[in-house]
């Protein structure tokens, strides 16, 4: 049997390496895997104590309490007193695209030129040595949706996992969803009267000019053979045929309603992004089967009058209502790391430390279409698993020691553990 | 005598009788003596005297007598005032009549754009465009026909005007509002000199906001003082000049809001000058501050208008503060009124002058006396320029400046017939003059001599009603002399019937034509009066019923919070000292210190609150913030130590009770970081509803903002021209600066021994040396009186800041953000430095690639006082989260990582004496936790500041009812405004702005 001592090694890799470069993607694990003894947060609302996880060529086979463990060549890791969750998902990102937003134009892939680009793929551009990436896993993030910005359809986005060598290896679900930005019908607040008209009229005639292109879009998309293939008809065909979802990004209600009747007139599954004032309308949304991902709780009340703490409690008025959501973590001084901490803020104004988890695992994997293959530690799915030394949404105690993802055993340094470990060195404090 | 009923006639030549000598005539002489004689008339003299059935006698545009027994004069027009009103003409004290608006040359400010370093300005004038005091009104000021007839018809006969433009505008001057030459209107040539913080069509980059505008007027105070003695190193300065020329004037200040009042008033108070200040008309919110001023105040009366909220989508985005001062702003006079304030009235700033006497009206149902409202538009602005001797009232030797009404001026039905102006008869509602209100009787006769007749009720000169059988369609209009009659001659007519005519001695006659075309002879005669009807009850007006609140917007306190004695028990308690963490342990505030703790405690006044199960700690002290000011950078030029964020604090800033909420009880509020030597800050205490003064932490070091890198540099601005643009250069800048402050501290020095040796006693040196105020900053912090907190990022340029403050004998304070800061930890610590970082900052730019999560961690093990601060407004409310994080990356203890925002931040701002720690005898700045402070399940149920519960989540419950009920009460008024056919405004979202490190204005 092999059980591995996991910080003792991480220690020896530190003391060996000062560049990221040497933090190499993990091999492919055929064989069996056991997660012992730790307290199970399935991710569907589940919690498991003292229960050990079986898996298999990177699949969960199973979960129980005394399960089993062969004594021959598996890896077990002992995760008694320890929390185990699936692998949080990062629903909204430019991880990949963008490197260093102000000031360093060259690192940027994140937003291209034109205002009709469903056929531009965020996958392709996606960087896998982007310094960010190992800094978001070793958070407890494996998986992320990355996506293109700008325009009015702005492209396609695609889940990548984030352990990989390039962007073919890093593909969890290619181009599963369609990305637009509903026009804003707000102005600046210090603009005149009259420009409030204006944006008005100039959101509508956008909005116009969305259905337009859905419209032909759906008509060539009829035709039996086409003289001239239109690239970009072709890149929203599975809307269509409900293999890609809408994602809306609209944070005001007249928005979110245009995001809504847009996706009605053509039957495709909204997902609204952003959706900040969704909780003012969350029946609409419950029937209307759409669902959110809130782009971040860490934000001031929109208006001087409303409840301090708005955007701390909007989901838990989304969850009350029945919607189902996602948490994101946008915040562009701190590039997502703080995801399990939106969902901490979450669960202390509203949501169970449970829901609250759903909301950046089980339920972020439905958004995003990949809840058959993760997102909740259950039989049959993929081994996307992270070991905490408490509970991962509150900060003082979230400290992921283990990843594994697809059963593969991630490593967890990245250039931040590197550039401490080096000046420790340095000052003689290790 | 001749009688002439006056209406008739209109003066279409009226320049004739102001005939000049030096000016030649094409044409004929026309002198003419222009004696009028008006009796019978109710005159009020001034606002405090009225003579019933008195005369007025004018000549050469002069009043001549006025009184209840004058003689009546052989050359005079008399014009029989019989039931009519006269009153002094009103007196406008902020408008630009005559003067054309300026017009900004160049684009728009953009902080991308490359910056104008000098003055536009042709001539040997000073360094900055938007000082212009050598702007004289009367020599640019040009008679406007139409400009002028506006005013007149809403009751103004005489105007200060000046050029608004500029930070200072130059002179002022009295014009009546006579159609006549420039030269024959001029009251007061110089009467008033003019001041705001708005730098204007100015395209130059400095001043490029509100501090430095204040920075900029404070350092023209000193400049020109010393520009007295022509030092020979200015050369010739004509704004200088003309600013020193302008001193004995009348100073007029431009602040247009409640706590720019207060600001220009401090501008004042420091150069001896008290200023008169034009407000915003919200003033009314801090009638205490406002009164402190001691000004005498000019108000605009521009009510905000009621807006489209009928979709409640828009609604939302309006704030509770401006539906507040929606119903309140027309009370903001009514309470200068019952303040004793003094004050003008002015109709600048209203889009629709027409608008005027209707909101001062409304000013008056608000409960400003009539007598006030006059007084307010004629004898206080007369008195404020020393013109009372010429306009203003109606006395003998003033100018003949007067309405004639039908009732007391500014009555609700009050119909102004006639504005003179310097004896000049002008016309505003002249066809009213003879009342034609009655019933007539109309006779039409046909050429067949058929005979038809009416009865016409006449309401008005626009206005008048067929009543045969049935009210017949009327078409009426009367201009005085001659009239037009149309209507249809049955209810199912279809045709009409036209007659046109004149009015003469009573009795109307004229012609005119039938339905069929047929011409037709008519007259009519009075038959009897309009049957009376009941006085429209004025006492309806619903007054508002809003709360003033301290502050005014949301979330405000009805009356300020005074300290508690307050007694809780059995709390854990982390008291960021030496006693470490004690459980189950009582603490006593009380008088706004803690008074004790300890276990069993007992007070028999304090209120307890059973602490059970919760935590109380130290209030966070946020070591860089930027809330609570209206603007951040000066980042005009590289060095800016002249500016105060102290000069532009916002006391109002919704933020302030948002970070309560968090926990936070004191913030160092920092200029940004545009440029390198940014302006002195401004530590505060949170007391929600305290005004600025109040904000202020009292005693303090003063410090200053330094910063370093992109910022400094305007990486991210394509076409920088203001040096530096690199690192290289930065250090450079700072070599520069305190070398100048060394010199010049120097030169001080000198002027104060040479001068002592001559007269044997210490002479100020700024005689010879030019104060500055940049300088004088720079040598504060040199001489250990002021302190840096210097923005910085990577290791070279920590290092080179600290071997430049070495070389000049001091110490860098504070190192902020400082995320390369654990690779010169050492450096730092041998320096003497206190660090203050970011938790998990990274990946947002260049020089934040080699950042770290750990760098609070290795500093601390290394030995220095580490804070966690926020910059940034929502971070701040979970600072206690953000400190926690240090606990996650780098393993510091948990007492530890709460230091960081409470004892270590004290010790780095030199206040741990005060605050920051729980300890007997210091500000009571605690918060009570619901759950353990460093978990981010944790709430702060209260926190206080000097012992005062400024925020606590069982009231702000209450609040956000209330908040709802009184949007509710106002959107529900505004849309009824809507509905009963008054226009409103369309939807306009509410400002609301929470700045930024690199906001700029």
């Amino acid at each position: 049997m092999r059980r591995i001592f996991f910080f003792l090694l991480l220690t020896c890799i530190s003391y060996m390496v000062v560049a990221q470069d040497d933090i190499y993607p993990a091999k492919e694990y055929k064989g069996l895997l056991f997660i012992t003894n730790g307290t199970v947060h399935v991710g569907n609302g589940q919690v498991l104590e003292n229960t050990t996880i079986e898996v298999n060529n990177g699949k969960i086979m199973r979960l129980g309490q005394n399960l089993p463990v062969p004594q021959d060549d598996v890896k077990v890791f002992n995760a008694a007193g320890k929390h185990v969750y699936p692998g949080l998902i990062l629903p909204l990102s430019d991880i990949g695209l963008k490197e260093i937003g102000s000031g360093v134009r060259g690192s940027n892939d994140y937003r291209e030129l034109g205002d009709i680009n469903p056929n531009i793929r965020s996958l392709v551009a996606y960087n896998t040595a982007s310094a960010m990436i190992n800094i978001l896993k070793s958070n407890g993030i494996l998986l992320a949706n990355t996506v293109p910005q700008g325009g009015i359809i702005s492209g396609s986005s695609s889940v990548v996992q984030l352990d990989a060598w390039n962007w073919e290896d890093a593909a969890y679900l290619a181009d599963g969803g369609i990305h637009i930005n509903i026009p804003s019908f707000a102005t600046v607040r210090t603009a005149p009267a009259a420009a409030q008209q204006d944006a008005n009229k100039a959101a509508l005639e956008k909005t116009e000019g969305i259905k337009s292109f859905f419209r032909q879009a759906k008509a060539y998309l009829a035709e039996e053979s086409h003289a001239e293939v239109n690239l970009k008809f072709e890149a929203v065909k599975g809307l269509f045929e409900k293999k890609q979802k809408l994602f809306a990004h609209a944070d005001r209600i007249k928005q979110i309603l245009i995001a809504v009747d847009i996706a009605k007139e053509f039957g495709f599954e909204l997902v609204i992004a952003g959706g900040s004032e969704s909780w003012q309308i969350a029946s609409l949304l419950k029937e209307n089967n759409v669902s959110v991902i809130l782009n971040a709780e860490h934000n001031l009340p929109a208006t001087e009058d409303e409840d301090i703490d708005q955007p701390f409690k909007t989901p838990a008025l989304l969850q009350n209502a029945g919607v189902l959501f996602a948490l994101n973590d946008h915040a562009s001084n701190t590039r997502y790391r703080n995801l399990p901490f939106n969902a901490g803020t979450a669960a202390a104004y509203g949501l169970s430390r449970e829901e609250a988890l759903s909301a950046i695992t089980l339920n972020a994997a439905k958004i995003l279409g990949i809840a058959g293959k993760t997102g909740s530690i259950e039989a049959g799915k993929d081994a996307n698993i992270i070991i905490s030394e408490g509970d991962i949404l509150d900060m003082k105690s979230s400290v992921v020691t283990h990843a594994f993802i697809q059963g593969r055993q991630v490593r967890l340094e990245n250039k931040q553990t590197q550039l401490n470990e080096r000046y420790l060195h340095k000052y003689g404090l290790k | 005598m001749k009688t002439f009923l006056c209406a008739g006639f209109f003066f279409l030549v009226v320049s004739a009788s102001f005939a000049q000598k030096t000016f030649p005539v094409n044409g004929v002489a026309d002198e003419r003596s222009d004696t009028y004689f008006f009796t019978n008339a109710t005159i009020v003299k001034d606002a405090g005297t009225t003579l019933n059935n008195a005369s007025l006698l004018v000549q050469k545009g002069k009043i001549i007598a006025v009184g209840n027994s004058i003689t009546t004069p052989k050359n005079a027009i008399s014009i029989d005032c019989k039931g009519k009103y006269i009153t002094p003409s009103f007196i406008d004290i902020y408008s630009d009549y005559g003067i054309t608006p300026p017009q900004r040359s160049g684009v728009p400010f953009s902080y991308s754009a490359p910056a104008q370093f000098d003055s536009d300005t042709k001539g040997a004038f000073g360094w900055n465009q938007a000082i212009r005091s050598e702007t004289e009104a009367v020599k640019i000021f040009k008679t406007d026909k139409e400009k002028a007839e506006l005013f007149r018809n809403i009751g103004f006969g005489t105007t200060l005007t000046h050029q608004k433009d500029g930070i200072a505008r130059g002179t002022g001057v009295v014009v009546t509002l006579a159609d006549a030459r420039e030269n024959l209107v001029i009251v007061k040539e110089r009467a008033s000199a003019h001041y705001s913080f708005s730098k204007g069509t100015s395209t130059q980059s400095y001043p490029g906001s509100l501090m430095g505008s204040i920075a900029l007027l404070r350092q023209n105070y000193i400049d020109a003082a010393w520009y007295k003695n022509n030092p020979a190193a200015e050369g010739v300065n004509l704004s200088l000049k003309a600013w020193n020329e302008n001193q004995s004037l009348p100073q007029i200040f431009e602040a247009n809001d409640k706590w720019g009042d207060v600001r220009a008033d401090r501008i004042g108070d420091e150069f001896g000058v008290q200023y008169i200040i034009k407000g915003g008309g919200n003033e009314y919110q801090r009638i205490n501050e406002i009164k402190a001023t001691k000004a005498a105040f000019i108000l605009p009366v521009n009510y905000p208008q009621a807006m489209d909220v009928e979709d409640p989508n828009d609604a939302r985005y309006v704030s509770l503060n401006d539906l507040k001062h929606w119903e309140l702003a027309p009370a903001n006079p009514a309470v200068f009124e019952k303040a004793g304030i003094p004050f003008c009235l002015t109709p600048a700033d209203l889009t629709d002058p027409k608008q005027f006497l209707v909101n001062i009206r409304k000013a008056i149902q608000n409960g400003l006396s009539e007598s006030k409202a006059l007084e307010a538009l004629t004898q206080t602005p007369a008195t404020l320029l020393s013109v009372y001797d010429q306009v203003g009232s109606l006395e003998p030797g003033k100018l003949a400046n007067f309405l004639i009404s039908s009732g007391p001026v500014f009555k609700d039905k009050t119909i102004i017939y006639q504005n003179w102006v310097q004896g000049q008869q002008y016309n505003v509602a002249n066809e009213e003059w003879n009342e034609i209100k009655g019933v007539y009787q109309v006779s039409i006769r046909t050429a067949g001599n058929s005979s038809l007749s009416f009865p016409l009720e006449v309401q008005s000169a626009s206005s008048a009603r067929i009543t045969d059988k049935d009210t017949l369609q009327t078409k009426f209009s009367f201009n005085g002399k001659t009239l037009s009659l149309s209507f249809a001659p049955g209810k199912h007519s279809t045709s009409v019937i036209r007659l046109s005519g004149i009015v003469s001695g009573g009795q109307w006659s004229g012609n005119g034509e039938d339905t069929t075309g047929a011409r037709v002879m008519w007259s009519a005669a009075f038959v009897k009066a309009l049957p009376s009807k009941t006085a429209r009850d004025s006492g309806n007006t619903i007054l508002p019923s809003a709360k003033i609140t301290y502050p005014f917007g949301s979330y405000g306190w009805d009356a300020l919070p005074q300290p508690q004695a307050l007694l809780f028990k059995n709390a854990t308690v982390w008291t960021s000292d030496a006693a470490g963490k004690l459980e189950n342990t009582d603490v006593l505030i009380k008088d706004g210190k803690i008074a004790q703790v300890g276990k069993n405690l007992l007070d028999a006044k304090a209120t307890v609150i059973d602490a059970t199960g919760k935590h109380i700690t130290a209030g966070i002290i946020d070591e860089h913030s930027h809330i609570a000011t209206a603007s951040i950078n000066e980042g005009a030029q590289s060095v800016t130590s002249e500016v105060r964020i102290a000069d532009n604090l916002n006391p109002d800033d919704i933020n302030i009770y948002r970070q309560l909420s968090g926990g936070v009880t004191s913030s160092h509020i920092l200029h940004g970081s545009a440029n390198t030597i940014g302006g002195q800050t401004q530590l505060i205490k949170l007391r929600w509803g305290a005004d600025d003064e109040g904000l202020k932490f009292k005693n303090w070091d003063p410090f200053i903002k330094f910063a370093l890198g992109e910022n400094v540099k305007r990486t991210t601005a394509a076409a920088n021209n203001r040096f530096p643009d690199t690192r290289m250069g930065v250090e450079e800048v700072l070599m520069d600066a305190f070398q100048r402050a060394t010199d010049y501290e120097k030169a001080i020095k000198r002027a104060e021994a040479g001068s002592k040796g001559k007269k044997g006693s210490a002479v100020s040196p700024w005689n010879t040396v030019r104060r500055d105020l940049e300088l004088d900053a720079l040598v504060e912090i040199m001489n250990k009186k002021r302190f840096i907190t210097c923005h910085s990022y990577v290791q070279s340029e920590i290092t080179y800041t600290m071997r430049v403050a070495e070389k000049f004998g001091f110490r860098v304070n504070t190192f902020t953000h400082i995320l390369e800061g654990y690779k010169v930890a050492d450096k730092m610590k041998e320096h003497g430095a206190n660090v203050s970082t970011f938790s998990d900052w990274f990946g947002y730019k260049m020089e934040v690639a080699d950042a770290i999560a750990y760098n609070a961690a290795i500093m601390q093990r290394m030995g220095l006082n580490v804070c966690i601060n926020s910059d940034d407004a929502e971070m701040a409310r979970r600072l206690n989260q953000e400190a926690a994080k240090v606990i996650k990356y780098g393993g510091v203890t948990e007492e530890q990582a709460l230091n960081m925002v409470t004892i270590n931040p004290a010790k780095a701002l030199h206040i741990d004496d005060r605050t920051g720690s729980i300890k007997v005898g210091k500000d009571a700045d605690l918060v009570l936790w619901s759950d353990h402070p460093l978990s981010i399940y944790a709430q702060a149920e209260k926190t206080m500041v000097d012992g005062i519960v400024y925020f606590d989540r069982q009231r702000d419950l209450q609040l956000r009812k209330a908040i709802a009920a009184e949007r509710n009460r106002l959107i529900q008024k505004m849309v009824s405004e809507k509905k009963s056919g008054n226009a409103v405004a369309p939807f306009k979202a509410s400002n609301y702005e929470t700045l930024s490190c690199d906001e700029h204005e």
